[in-house]
């Protein structure tokens, strides 16, 4: 292959030849070990252009959420016209449907789902749409609820297996939208030709014909992507020829994603040192400036906080705020050994300043104890003033996932354009626990869900009794979780797949897919094992033997302490869920891993939880991800980073999340001593090999105030677990579980 | 408002060499010394000053007990964070030197690992050879100087601050590494006359590398109505930034 819009750049290595993005990076990309000094603000331009989006934010909230939605044609990449926020403005052009922050409806996924959603926020579905899918086209969600078993569904609606992605998209596909840019759209058509051909076998097996099929989808997207920027005046079918036309051709691709399906998470992958090779480029041959390359990526990252979905009430409850991750993976190291952050690694997190924080993009730090020491403290100071940054542990993922990975939604790592998951949502282990001391029953209803088998009956729990029974009420759970998830993913293929995504990848031999198992509730478990172990466990049961209450007699050690006793238990934990979900069969032979994570739903779940042996009460959230309850960490915030950095990553590769919130005074008496402190922090804690880390700074007065005020909060950011969210449109439940949660201080 | 208090409460405290008595930890300290902190709080106090915020560390009984095995293994679960930061391990209180022999065992397991040492104390002592030995030991002691002036000292701590004042001119004499702190009490410790004198006595020492002004909060309040007891300076208001700003400028220090 050669092509004109390649000029300037190194040909060494494959990349010429096949599809291979990273070996383009790095024969391209420019390492940058210096400070941020040479940043410039935002342009005029920009200033207007932003003003103009942030009136529309407003104008979203006085609307109750959603500003408009067209609630008659079907989402698709190519479904409506072009849109625009202000034409002469707008550097990067794009919208998901004719106007800004008006919302798509994707029907494939569930039509109740759709209808739902539009009316909660006083929209009606078109009836001729209506009638389509409920009597022509069938959806994902009509096809799981068909072949769901009666104990998957008694586990789902007793909060067993919770939040799973049967009603709405499974989304944490990362296309690998820097191909569009790279190569243009015909080579990637010719390759999938390729593909095709390569399936004209003898055998034309089921998965033949179904990964034929596939790839057909996936050649037609490819085609509606090219049409769908041709009505913005760009013809995509070749590469992009100069920076601003990479970011424009890497947002189409992704663009084309978010219309055609309303993932859980629609993550973008790691393109802002990609992106950098072309405006380094056009900087040398001075086409470009510093101040109009921040442009390009202010205007960029802009569409991406556009970016709307429209959701049904329980999504939100699950996922509140309004979450789309648009997760961007910056820095990291190579395995060369040289640094893989470049200038816009730098310049896609100043956009936190020239357009002030938000939730989206989710910029997530790759960290390494090598990076070097002038981006380590430009994201520092960052994080400090806008508290819009995660970072995760590059030291440790590189080990199996190499140089070119990155992560979908929050936590969840994948090898760009060679690996995709089926998202799984979570089980909550501490309902298993409290059904293996009840045999089965639910503690709030009463009913029976697992199968019945003899209840725990002493006035005492015994550990090892209560040890063997949840041994045996795990097995279960995870017999009927991967049953669940098999179902969904098969019906997910079927009715909504991601044709445009899946055409961004390798050809289907080389895709790992993994599934992708969470826990939620680890925490309560924990301590609710160390509590029975180590001080006494009295059972309170109602008049029908179920064990409603339990009161402890004793102290006993707590998760988030760094104490063995009891952080020992949540690793074997980990590993035995790990080992059960194993024993089963996956849906395309996808590899099990594990999660803990829970996103904002840690207050759901534990609202559907009674009262469980570690003294948490009916209703009371369950912590964060990994993190500890509420309160049970007393020894300081390194403590409760040892803790979780001793979950082991082996047994759960999709990710183990922790957020954590300081005031700045306990950070640190002035600027630079807390930048340095921070540093110093994240470098300690991924050398213990924690997994990931959303870091808050601010003040509880602050998000005290922003409840009262929201008004005078637009902008207001805050780390939950795995995402970014704007405080305001969180629920007051979260906003005050977010409140109550321990933010590490000083008095 | 006179706090009845005894000259010496060290009866019933830790006199022995490998077993302290802790009321907690905090394992991510950031104000007490440079870098990233280990601090210990040790129980027992020999001052019973109005605004304090652990009141709970009063009592000699309380706590837990800790061998020094037991603390070094704790400790060295941290150094991953303390020495690349220029960290260490601070030991804070109550009043740290009161357990003065398990200290010196301690700190002389640290110096093995090569852990910064610090200790934040009021220097109510006198100095002893023990004193001497853990002075030697420590690589900064962040020294609170309650009040200049003796009057308000003893009605603030219940104690004259004779030892303290001498505490800092041994530990001049002999070029140890301090910072002097002082928390600022509005209308207790910030008369002007006093803080000029304060003023005057830091710069006769040769060793200060650095001087804090520490605003008084009420946040541990809630420990002296935790244990029935009436907080005793509820009737003065927290300082502010501008009582900060005022007491440096009297100072000459950088606000």
């Amino acid at each position: 292959m050669d092509f004109k819009q390649w000029n300037g750049f190194k040909r060494d290595g494959e990349w010429t030849k096949e599809i291979d993005v990273r070996g383009f990076i790095q024969s391209n990309y420019t390492p940058y070990t210096g400070d941020s000094s040479f940043l410039c603000g935002a342009t005029e331009k920009t200033k207007k252009l932003w003003n103009e989006v942030l009136e529309l934010y407003k104008k979203e909230r006085e609307n109750g959420g959603v500003l408009d939605a067209d609630c008659k044609t079907p989402s698709s990449i190519n479904a409506y016209e072009a849109g625009y926020i202000n034409k002469d403005l707008e550097e990067i052009v794009g919208l998901q449907t004719d106007k800004p922050l008006k919302r798509a409806i994707m029907p494939n996924g569930g039509i109740r789902i759709v209808e739902k959603s539009a009316e909660s926020y006083g929209f009606k579905v078109d009836e001729q749409t209506e009638y389509i899918y409920h009597n022509l086209r069938k959806t994902h969600n009509d096809g799981v609820f068909q072949v769901y078993t009666p104990d998957i569904r008694a586990a789902r609606s007793s909060h067993l297996l919770t939040g799973l992605p049967d009603g709405y998209g499974r989304g944490r596909i990362i296309g690998d939208y820097r191909r569009v840019a790279l190569y243009g759209v015909d080579v990637l058509i010719s390759e999938k030709k390729v593909d095709l051909e390569i399936l004209n076998v003898d055998e034309f097996t089921e998965d033949v014909i179904r990964k034929r099929e596939e790839i057909a989808d996936q050649i037609k997207a490819l085609e509606d992507l090219k049409k769908m920027a041709l009505k913005y005046g760009f013809d995509i079918s070749v590469p992009a020829s100069n920076a601003k036309e990479a970011i424009q051709w890497l947002y189409f691709g992704y663009l084309g994603a978010v219309k055609d399906q309303n993932g859980a998470a629609m993550s973008i992958g790691r393109t802002s040192t990609f992106l950098d090779i072309y405006i380094q480029r056009d900087i040398d041959n001075g086409v470009l400036t510093e101040e109009q390359a921040q442009e390009l990526m202010d205007h960029f990252v802009m569409k991406l906080r556009l970016v709307r979905f429209l959701r049904a009430p329980e999504y939100n409850a699950l996922f509140s705020g309004d979450p789309v991750w648009v997760t961007e993976s910056i820095g990291g190291m190579g395995v060369d050994g040289r640094t893989l952050v470049t200038k816009n690694s730098f310049r896609i997190l100043n956009t936190l300043d020239t357009l002030g924080p938000a939730p989206e993009p989710n910029l997530t730090v790759l960290w390494s104890n090598n990076l070097p020491e002038g981006f380590k403290k430009y994201c520092a100071d960052i994080s400090i003033r806008t508290s819009s940054i995660q970072y995760e542990n590059d030291d440790l993922m590189r080990i199996t996932l190499g140089d070119d990975y990155g992560i979908a939604c929050c936590v969840s790592a994948m090898r760009i354009g060679k690996q995709m998951q089926f998202f799984g949502a979570r089980a909550n282990l501490a309902k298993t626990l409290l059904y293996a001391i009840n045999g089965g029953r639910d503690e709030l209803s009463g009913k029976q869900i697992a199968p019945k088998f003899q209840p725990i009956t002493s006035e005492y729990l015994n550990y090892d009794e209560v040890i063997e029974k949840f041994d045996v009420m795990m097995e279960y759970v995870a017999k009927i979780y991967i049953k669940a998830l098999n179902a969904i993913h098969f019906m997910h293929d079927k009715y909504s797949y991601e044709a445009l995504e899946m055409a961004l990848h390798d050809r289907d031999e080389n895709i790992l897919r993994t599934m992708a198992c969470g826990i939620a509730g680890l925490s309560v478990v924990a301590d609710s094992l160390s509590a029975i172990k180590y001080a006494r466990v009295k059972v309170i049961r109602d008049n029908t033997g179920l064990a409603t209450d339990f009161e402890i007699e004793g102290d006993f050690p707590k998760y988030g302490n760094d104490d063995d006793r009891v952080d020992q238990i949540a690793v074997e934990i980990v590993k035995e869920f790990l080992r059960k979900l194993e024993k089963h069969q996956t849906y395309r032979h996808s590899k099990h891993t594990l999660s803990i994570l829970t996103i904002t739903s840690n207050v759901v779940y534990g609202k559907n939880t009674g009262n469980t042996p570690d003294g948490r009460k009916a209703g009371e959230p369950f912590g964060p991800g990994a993190n500890p309850l509420h309160g049970r960490d007393s020894n300081g915030a390194l403590a409760v980073m040892n803790t979780i950095a001793k979950l082991p990553y082996e047994y759960s590769e999709d990710g183990i999340s922790f957020t954590f919130s300081i005031t700045p005074g306990a950070l640190g008496k002035d600027k630079d001593m807390r930048i340095s402190n921070l540093v110093n922090m994240l470098d300690g804690y991924f050398k213990q090999t924690g997994h990931h880390i959303n870091v808050n700074v601010f003040n509880r007065e602050l998000l005290e105030d922003a409840m009262e005020h929201p008004e005078n909060y637009p902008q207001l950011t805050i780390r939950v677990s795995g995402y970014a969210v704007n405080f305001i449109k969180l629920t007051r439940e979260q906003q005050l579980d977010v409140i109550h949660r321990t933010i590490h201080e000083r008095i | 408002m006179y706090f009845p208090i005894k000259e010496n409460n060290m009866k019933g405290c830790n006199k022995m060499s490998n077993i302290g008595r802790i009321h907690s930890f905090e394992t991510f300290g950031a104000v007490d010394g440079p870098g990233i902190r280990f601090v210990i709080f040790m129980q027992g106090c020999n001052l019973k000053c109005k605004y304090c915020q652990n009141r709970d560390t009063w009592s000699c009984h309380g706590g837990l007990e800790y061998t020094v095995e037991e603390l070094v293994a704790k400790i060295k679960r941290y150094i991953n964070y303390i020495l690349p930061s220029g960290g260490g391990v601070t030991i804070s209180g109550g009043e740290p030197l009161l357990q003065l022999k398990f200290l010196i065992n301690l700190f002389k397991e640290l110096k093995k690992l090569k852990i910064p040492t610090a200790i934040d104390t009021s220097g109510n002592f006198d100095i002893t050879n023990d004193m001497k030995e853990i002075i030697s030991l420590t690589d900064l002691f962040l020294l609170d100087i309650k009040c200049i002036n003796d009057k308000i000292c003893k009605d603030l701590t219940g104690v004259s601050n004779k030892k303290e004042l001498y505490f800092a001119k041994y530990l001049s004499s002999i070029n140890k590494p301090m910072w002097i702190r002082q928390v600022l009490v509005p209308g207790i410790t910030d008369k002007k006359e006093d803080l000029i004198e304060l003023k005057r006595f830091i710069s006769s020492l040769s060793s200060v590398e650095k001087i804090e002004i520490l605003p008084y909060h009420d946040l541990g309040k809630f420990k002296w109505e935790n244990l029935n007891l009436s907080y005793p300076l509820s009737n003065i208001r927290t300082a502010n930034f501008d009582d900060v700003k005022r007491v440096k400028e009297i100072l000459d220090l950088d606000i």
